[in-house]
């Protein structure tokens, strides 16, 4: 504690003193644990600016056991020196004593003693100088002395890589205050990814682990004819209306429709075919014109099937898309004017309803999601059409969890695709399972400028088959 | 979807049996309706007003029932009930009749002057109808019900009822000045001219949604009787004088509007549901209209048409191996009397006048699926072999937008749409220069367009974030939408996307060489090596109103611009209400797929 009575008397001495006290000598003064002078130290650092303190680190050096031997009989190639008689010594005899081995060919390097290899009985040992100094005796002794600090760093290291010198207070054999285990550690400066987005690389991988191919969906301005009528969406639906679709000022209207398709799709809503009663209405091109910002990915997917239409002979396709799509809707804490559709098509010969429910089952297993079931709906463009639902544990409830469907003859044969190609389809979206997955109530702290960034920071690795968390405690919308 | 809101006990009593909440519940789910909610009106006045005005009112339960946009046969009690009832094979589907009178029919003349405003015009009476209270509020309900939807707010259709015992035919549909009509219109008590109507109603918290569709006409529908007697003037009010009570006994019914398709089928929905409390029950007696070139209809039409469809094709687009026998009963309880034929395999089913929906053979394998049960159609996997592929735009983004956190960037999620003051004003710039794409029916300013940049979106995101601890790095990467009149474009809408990134860097201090040290990291990425030459890429002194002077380049990568970069402007800054320097990059990554 900062207000303990250490640290209370290192303000009194400090106001006593000028320029400062040293930590340690404070302590050997008060006769105190040297740690207990330093913990009140960074108390009162932590208290803002009261006191300044600086690390000083001093060192200090001791003498081996080696070292100590060295000081007191002089180094090994002093004493190989001094044991050499003027008439020299024979080689092997000298690496008998104890110093021999390092004495010998450090003296050698030191040029104070020669080899004569061509003596009779042996190599044999000289002295080349009559007299030497022993540096290492000397400086040795200099430590001992506790005059270490006259030494450079470069003869310290010397000494200490002989193993003769070793510096005290090395912390190996230092007790220490023990770590709590308890406090946080220092995150990581790091980038973070969006949880959103972390979610769409999921679907991403889950799709293309199941080989479907990604359509291009970089257009979010579309025709109303690609966004509608292609699908067999009448011109008077609900959807068109100016208060469900954004639709453009400028440009207001597509520039260029594939005109020959564009007319087999005006009868088909106004007088039907391809064994259909159509919808009999004045279809008008006018209508079809109108730019909007796209209501649904599924414009996409019409033009990649109308893409794939033109392809001769037919090749069956595995499609998908994650993207952005726009309604001009009322806001509340689950709906905004822009959300994330994720979309899923597969045109092949003879695709049965059956088959929609098997790749949709294998498809929401990869989410985690295995207790489904299907509920007859409406759709303009899918026919027959079904909602999947799956039980939530966590609401006790079943909650909708995607749309689906057979794209309607209608709007597949004006395309030009073989009458027994069937293309089963289903949709989502982005946000719903995020906001479930990630227990999150309001949509605007998801998406958006609003969002807290510490919610990104903070956001877990995205693995939608691993086990949810639990539940919000307020309940998901 | 529509909702239907109907009383519990009433609906028990007609199914002939009583159903637990969860039965109902399952019942709905199999046939395709959704009970969205269980409630009185006391509670909805409660939820709505609070708990003093509801004091009085009904604590009888209601279910509040989700019935397919495309089911219009489904959306009063009667409709469910027969529904259901034949769903469940407890009653066969009754057939409907037009009958001619026994006196003279009645007639409706459509006149010339309606052809430029609601052309036009369908019409039945029902004879001796029998209504209890809750009888003529289902009548009455499920006008309003369709007027919301097949009738498009009643602009493609407008239903008027009339008690046909205050009348005297034939009727005249016309259309008239509206100073030229006056009349006591439906809870007035005394007369008033259409002009001055029209006035009342803006007011009116029902009617006036209405008033558009002919306000700004010279001339206005109106349908009179023999003695001028006003019926309606379509499609915002009713007279008073032929209002329909609980005991009126003979009603005429006139539809008009601008699709005819949709006032046929609008007028055999009312008549085949309320047929049921006639003295002669599902019968409707006959009223002919004169169109202006002097032909003339009986309605309603009440046309049952027959369709042919193989069994083996059934099975086939379900799933399912059924007999043609049992899919004949199974299309039976959806209200599609069927029959095999032929060589017994084809399957004859009569399409009645209340399934409009009906157009497809499609729409009967539907119906077959749900009579089957969804839920018991064996799942399989289709054998589609197929190779996936990335799109390449997108693939790149994935990779980058990785890296670009492990620079120590974050990742923002703003949206597309946004005001012209964001990408304009803000930025420096009028927006004539953005050739952003602007949208015609905004509700608020937020959506008066689409971005042309991603910068405000991070800038916005860092104000709402200005206690988060500094620096704030963030970036995006995503689509932009730029104006472009280049026909060879392959989307011919006049407008493109561009797939940019941009990243910011807001601190004490602008740390341009922070941003300039991102760009390099992203060339070093994209293996864009630095220098003008083979591709590389430079940057050089440039301007913009968004940068400080002098703190701003343009990027240049494979022989071509593709962004810029630099310090922002001290006004862009307080502009977006912040307050630290802050320096920025965009490019666009198309040039480097």
């Amino acid at each position: 504690m900062a207000d303990g009575p250490v640290a209370e008397l290192l303000l009194r001495r400090l106001e006593a003193s000028d320029g400062g006290l040293d930590s340690a000598e404070l302590a050997a003064e008060l006769g105190m644990e040297h740690q207990a002078v330093v913990g009140a130290v960074k108390s009162l650092q932590a208290l803002g600016e009261v006191i300044e303190a600086e690390l000083r680190s001093t060192k200090r050096w001791e003498l081996t056991a080696e070292g100590e031997e060295i000081a007191r009989e002089g180094s090994h190639e002093a004493r190989v020196f001094r044991s050499i008689p003027p008439e020299g010594l024979a080689q092997s005899e000298l690496m008998r004593l104890p110093s021999g081995k390092v004495g010998f060919s450090k003296a050698m390097s030191n040029k104070w003693i020669r080899v004569d290899k061509s003596a009779a009985d042996g190599p044999r040992v000289f002295r080349v100088v009559d007299s030497m100094e022993d540096e290492v005796q000397r400086r040795l002794q200099l430590v001992q002395g506790g005059q270490a600090e006259k030494l450079g760093e470069k003869e310290r290291s010397e000494l200490r890589k002989r193993k003769l010198l070793a510096e005290v207070g090395s912390w190996r054999d230092r007790p220490f205050k023990p770590y709590n285990f308890l406090a946080h550690g220092v995150l990581p400066d790091s980038g973070h990814l969006h949880p959103l987005l972390k979610v769409r690389s999921q679907f991403r991988q889950i799709f293309l682990e199941m080989g479907f191919t990604e359509m291009p969906t970089d257009n979010f301005i579309e025709s109303s004819f690609w966004n509608f009528d292609a699908l067999f969406q009448p011109q008077q639906h609900p959807a068109r209306d100016q208060h469900d679709t954004f639709f453009l000022r400028d440009p207001a209207e597509a520039l260029q429709l594939p005109m020959d398709y564009v007319q087999r799709v005006k009868r088909t809503h106004s007088q039907g075919g391809y064994g259909s009663q159509g919808y009999k209405y004045t279809w008008k091109l006018d209508e079809a014109r109108k730019n909007l910002l796209r209501t649904h990915t599924t414009s996409a997917s019409a033009r990649a099937l109308y893409r794939l239409a033109q392809k001769k002979p037919f090749t069956p396709v595995k499609y998908f898309s994650i993207d952005r799509v726009f309604r001009n809707e009322t806001l509340d804490a689950t709906h905004l004017a822009e959300f994330h559709q994720i979309e899923g098509v597969v045109a092949d010969h003879g695709l049965t309803l059956g088959h929609l429910m098997g790749i949709l089952r294998e498809f929401f297993t990869k989410l985690g999601i295995t207790q489904l079931r299907f509920k007859p709906a409406y759709n303009p463009y899918t026919e027959p059409s079904m909602e999947v639902f799956s039980y939530h544990q966590g609401l006790k409830k079943w909650v909708e969890v995607g749309n689906s469907g057979v794209f309607r003859p209608e709007m597949l044969l004006p395309m030009g695709l073989p009458e027994n190609v069937s293309v089963i389809a289903w949709g989502l979206s982005l946000e719903r399972p995020t906001m479930i997955k990630y227990g999150i109530n309001n949509i605007r702290d998801l998406v958006g400028h609003k969002v807290n960034l510490q919610m990104v920071y903070d956001s877990p690795l995205c693995r939608l088959d691993a086990e949810p968390r639990p539940p919000p405690t307020q309940e998901a919308a | 979807m529509p909702t239907v809101s109907v009383k519990r006990d009433l609906l028990f009593q007609a199914l002939g049996r009583t159903y637990t909440d969860e039965e109902f519940d399952e019942l709905c789910f199999e046939f395709g309706l959704e009970l969205d909610e269980i409630t009185s009106e006391k509670e909805i006045i409660s939820k709505e007003q609070g708990n003093v005005k509801a004091a009085g009112a009904s604590d009888v339960v209601l279910y509040k029932i989700d019935v397919p946009a495309n089911r219009y046969d489904l959306l009063c009690l009667e409709g469910l009930v027969r529904g259901l009832q034949v769903f469940k094979e407890r009653i066969k589907a009754p057939v409907y009749k037009r009958v001619m009178p026994d006196g003279k029919i009645q007639k409706l003349i459509i006149t010339e002057e309606t052809a430029k405003i609601r052309p036009f015009a369908v019409a039945a009476v029902l004879r001796n109808i029998k209504f209890t209270k809750d009888r003529y509020d289902s009548f009455i309900e499920l006008q309003e019900k369709l007027h919301q939807n097949i009738c498009r707010k009643r602009a493609l259709v407008a239903i008027g009822t009339h008690d046909l015992d205050t009348l005297s035919g034939p009727f005249t549909y016309t259309a008239k000045r509206p100073s030229d009509i006056k009349f006591k219109p439906l809870n007035k008590t005394k007369e008033y001219t259409a002009c001055e109507l029209m006035n009342i109603y803006k007011t009116d918290n029902h009617l006036k949604h209405y008033l558009h569709i002919i306000e700004n006409k010279p001339l206005y529908p109106v349908i009179y009787d023999s003695n001028g007697v006003v019926l309606s003037m379509p499609p915002i009010i009713n007279g008073d004088h032929s209002r329909i009570t609980v005991n009126t006994r003979n009603i005429f019914i006139e539809c008009t509007g601008t699709d005819f398709t949709k006032a046929k089928i609008v007028l055999d929905i009312i008549v085949t549901m309320f047929s049921e409390y006639c003295e002669n029950q599902f019968t409707v007696e006959a009223a002919e209209v004169v169109f202006p070139n002097g032909k003339s209809y009986t309605f309603p039409e009440l046309a049952y048409r027959k369709e042919m469809v193989r069994a083996d094709l059934i099975n086939k687009k379900v799933g399912i191996r059924e007999t043609p026998e049992n899919l004949a009963k199974l299309l039976t309880r959806m209200y599609l009397k069927s029959e095999v034929i032929g060589d017994g395999n084809q399957i004859e089913i009569e399409i009645p006048p209340t399934r409009a929906d009906i157009i497809h053979a499609c729409d009967i394998v539907e119906d077959a699926a749900i009579a089957y049960g969804y839920n018991n159609i064996q799942m399989t996997l289709p054998k589609t072999y197929t190779i996936a592929n990335q799109f390449p735009l997108n693939k790149l983004t994935e990779l980058l937008r990785y890296d670009m956190a492990a620079a120590g960037f974050t990742e923002a999620l703003t949206f597309a749409l946004c005001s012209q003051e964001d990408i304009a004003d803000k930025l420096g710039l009028d927006i004539s220069a953005t050739k952003a794409v602007h949208i015609s029916n905004p509700k608020t300013a937020e959506f008066q367009v689409a971005r042309t940049t991603l910068l405000p979106g991070l800038l916005k995101t860092i104000a709402a974030n200005r206690k988060m601890p500094l620096p704030l790095k963030l970036f995006e990467i995503s689509d932009i939408v730029i104006k472009d009149s280049n026909t060879e474009c392959i989307q011919y809408v006049g407008a493109k996307n561009y797939r940019h990134l941009c990243a910011v860097y807001y601190n004490k201090n602008p740390g341009f060489e922070i941003i300039h040290g991102l760009l390099d990291r992203i060339m070093q990425l994209l293996d864009v090596p630095p220098g003008e030459d083979k591709g590389g890429y430079v940057i050089k002194a440039s301007e913009g109103p968004a940068f400080f002077p002098g703190r701003c380049a343009e990027i240049f990568a494979r022989g071509q611009s593709v962004g810029k970069l630099g310090v922002l402007h001290p006004d862009v800054i307080t502009k977006f209400e912040l307050t630290m320097p802050c320096s920025s990059l965009e490019i666009n990554i198309g040039p480097f797929l």
